[in-house]
């Protein structure tokens, strides 16, 4: 055996994997160039430009009547408001589930399981209806600033749905970073006259940060990409979320310009991406850390 | 919606019933806005659903002439000519989707980026992660432009040996529905595989090494053993994720050129047509079946993986 052919022999199979990788990942990169690239052209020929770069296809965000800044603005409402009420209500939800000893604490766990793989979707019929009795009631229905209401073809109401659909997801991924705050602490601080609402905000929420963080993340990316809810339940799709907005955009009977329905996207994107740049490193590591017990 | 803002008494650990009384009475408080949803979202639509089901509501009943009609919507799904294409096309979609991609591709791009360095190894897992968090929208028109006709198709322009030219979906629709679900799909076994691969002791591949395992020998006695619990989790629960899901295939081609699987359906006639005839009725029906299959598969994985198991990681529930 010689030395030479060993490390050449090593050197191959060192490259094979990355190899492999590059060509399984290259439809992801391939579609993404291609959104980036057309969104400053007047139409693409597969990845080549034509008729040379333009900005014209961004002008939706200084336009005149433009909608972006009204939906963007809904957007936002939609992940800000499902991400808090998620964190709020799971994290109160799970402390009594980890941290309470009260009867039907099994059931309501084993119940949550049983929704979290439960074909949420196939609720979206009944759902409408039940929105649309919340409709009905003076005020809470469709009377409130900012978010409508909680009604039908409400921001409100679309932020209920939404925060409803995630909460199975919310309460068992804080359940491990509830399980492991020490006890002697909790007991301290009920010794010492702490309420069990205090012990939660004061000194458990503080401890469980990182699963706070992860389950924000999370929250805010889902809600920020949202589609088929606000599709299904606010009727002015120019007046919905981004992701509405944009299949609007297709939808329309005239001539459809695929660089602005691209640009459109892409600036829904952009704040995500940045958001999961900074993010990610902490959310895998959540990931790891959680699947380790499991092998 | 806030917190509630109950004060609730400390309640120092000590036994008797009274303190039990009091702890339940906490334990009910902090569940209220949780438990409150549960019931306005989940069960009283559950009810819902099923009760209409029994109905004949659609828009052309208004609601104001409907009737019960029993079980008629049922025996009208099993009497419909399109029920056996249209369940058909789910298991295929489910079955090729699940094991293509959302555990074969997941497991292999989590192999390979585990043997790379390991930086490169993280930014080809962030590569896989984007499809996940783009706008479906936009992720479904990347795929558009990646089948569409001569010049625009990016297919058919740099592979013109192997396309004809025409937009490709009509003719290969279940390519592009299972590439597009199977790509977003992926990163979810990707994630848990990589990092159950990751906490493979270092001595039992060195060990494994020094026997003189090649990497064949590794992936089958080391690495799979390990991954048995992950494998089967992943199996399981995408499984359900798959079977309900239709946003991708609803946004790629409406159903249309034979790819309307059942959820679609339901999705379609109850709340999404071109006719503006919503049989709500018919729809619902269609619905509970999928809820009931997704129970029957729930409760089985419970059973299957027992509970009490599944509760010491529940932070592997995480996307």
């Amino acid at each position: 055996m010689n030395s030479e052919t060993n490390i050449w022999k090593t050197r191959i199979s060192n490259a094979i994997p990355l190899i492999l990788l590059v060509v399984l990942t290259s439809p992801i990169v391939i579609g993404f160039i291609w959104i980036l690239i057309s969104t400053f052209s007047k139409t693409t020929y597969g990845l080549e430009p034509q008729g040379g770069l333009t900005l014209d296809n961004w002008s939706f965000l200084w336009e005149k009547d433009t909608k972006i800044w009204t939906v963007t603005l809904n957007t936002l409402i939609l992940s800000v408001g499902q991400t808090v009420a998620v964190v709020l209500i799971s994290s109160l939800a799970r402390y009594a589930l980890s941290r309470i000893s009260f009867p039907g604490r099994k059931a309501f766990l084993s119940m949550t399981l049983i929704l979290h793989s439960f074909p949420a979707v196939t609720l979206l019929i009944a759902l409408y209806f039940v929105l649309r009795w919340i409709s009905d009631i003076p005020i809470i229905g469709n009377g409130l600033p900012i978010i409508g209401g909680f009604g039908y073809n409400t921001m409100g109401g679309v932020i209920l749905v939404s925060l409803a659909l995630q909460l199975p997801l919310g309460v068992w991924l804080m359940k491990g970073f509830f399980d492991n705050v020490s006890w002697d602490m909790q007991r301290a601080a009920l010794i010492d006259g702490c309420g069990h609402f205090r012990v939660w905000w004061q000194i458990i929420m503080p401890i469980i940060r990182p699963g706070i963080a992860a389950l924000t993340i999370f929250s805010f990316i889902t809600g920020w990409s949202s589609f088929l809810i606000p599709y299904t339940f606010i009727t002015d799709q120019q007046n919905s979320v981004l992701a509405a907005y944009l299949r609007s955009l297709l939808s329309d009977t005239a001539p459809v310009s695929y660089s602005t329905v691209a640009a459109v996207g892409l600036f829904q994107l952009i704040p995500v991406m940045i958001f999961f740049i900074f993010t990610q490193e902490y959310l895998m590591s959540i990931f790891a850390g959680g699947s380790k017990g499991g092998t | 919606m806030a917190a509630t803002g109950q004060t609730i008494a400390a309640a120092p650990p000590q036994e008797g019933l009274r303190s039990k009384l009091r702890s339940a009475s906490t334990g009910f408080w902090f569940m209220s806005p949780a438990l409150l949803l549960v019931i306005v979202f989940f069960f009283i639509p559950s009810i819902i659903i099923f009760g209409l089901s029994l109905t004949n509501l659609s828009t052309a009943t208004g609601f104001q002439n409907w009737d019960w009609i029993g079980f008629k919507n049922y025996e009208k799904i099993f009497n419909h000519p399109s029920t056996k294409t249209i369940a058909q096309a789910t298991i295929i979609y489910v079955v090729a989707t699940l094991t293509l991609f959302n555990v074969g591709m997941a497991l292999l791009v989590a192999l390979l980026s585990t043997h790379i360095p390991k930086r490169a190894g993280f930014v080809f897992r962030t590569l896989w992660l984007l499809p996940r968090i783009t706008p479906s929208v936009v992720y479904i028109m990347m795929w558009k432009f990646m089948s569409a006709a001569e010049p625009y198709g990016i297919l058919n322009r740099y592979l013109p040996f192997l396309f004809d030219g025409k937009n490709l979906l009509p003719n290969s629709p279940w390519v592009f529905v299972i590439l597009t679900n199977g790509f977003v799909g992926a990163s979810f076994g990707m994630i848990l595989f990589a990092s159950a691969i990751e906490s493979i002791p270092k001595d039992y591949m060195m060990a494994a090494m020094v026997d003189g395992c090649n990497i064949w020998h590794r992936i089958r006695y080391v690495i799979l053993p390990a991954l048995r619990w992950p494998l089967l989790f992943v199996t399981t629960y995408q499984t359900l994720s798959l079977l309900t899901s239709f946003e991708q295939i609803l946004l790629l081609t409406d159903g249309e050129f034979g790819t309307e699987v059942w959820s679609l359906w339901a999705y379609h006639r109850a709340l999404n047509n071109y006719w503006g005839n919503f049989q709500w009725g018919f729809g619902a029906a269609l619905a509970v079946i999928m809820v009931v299959i997704g129970v029957v598969a729930a409760v089985a994985y419970m059973r299957f993986f027992q509970f009490d198991e599944l509760v010491q990681e529940p932070r592997i529930e995480a996307l």
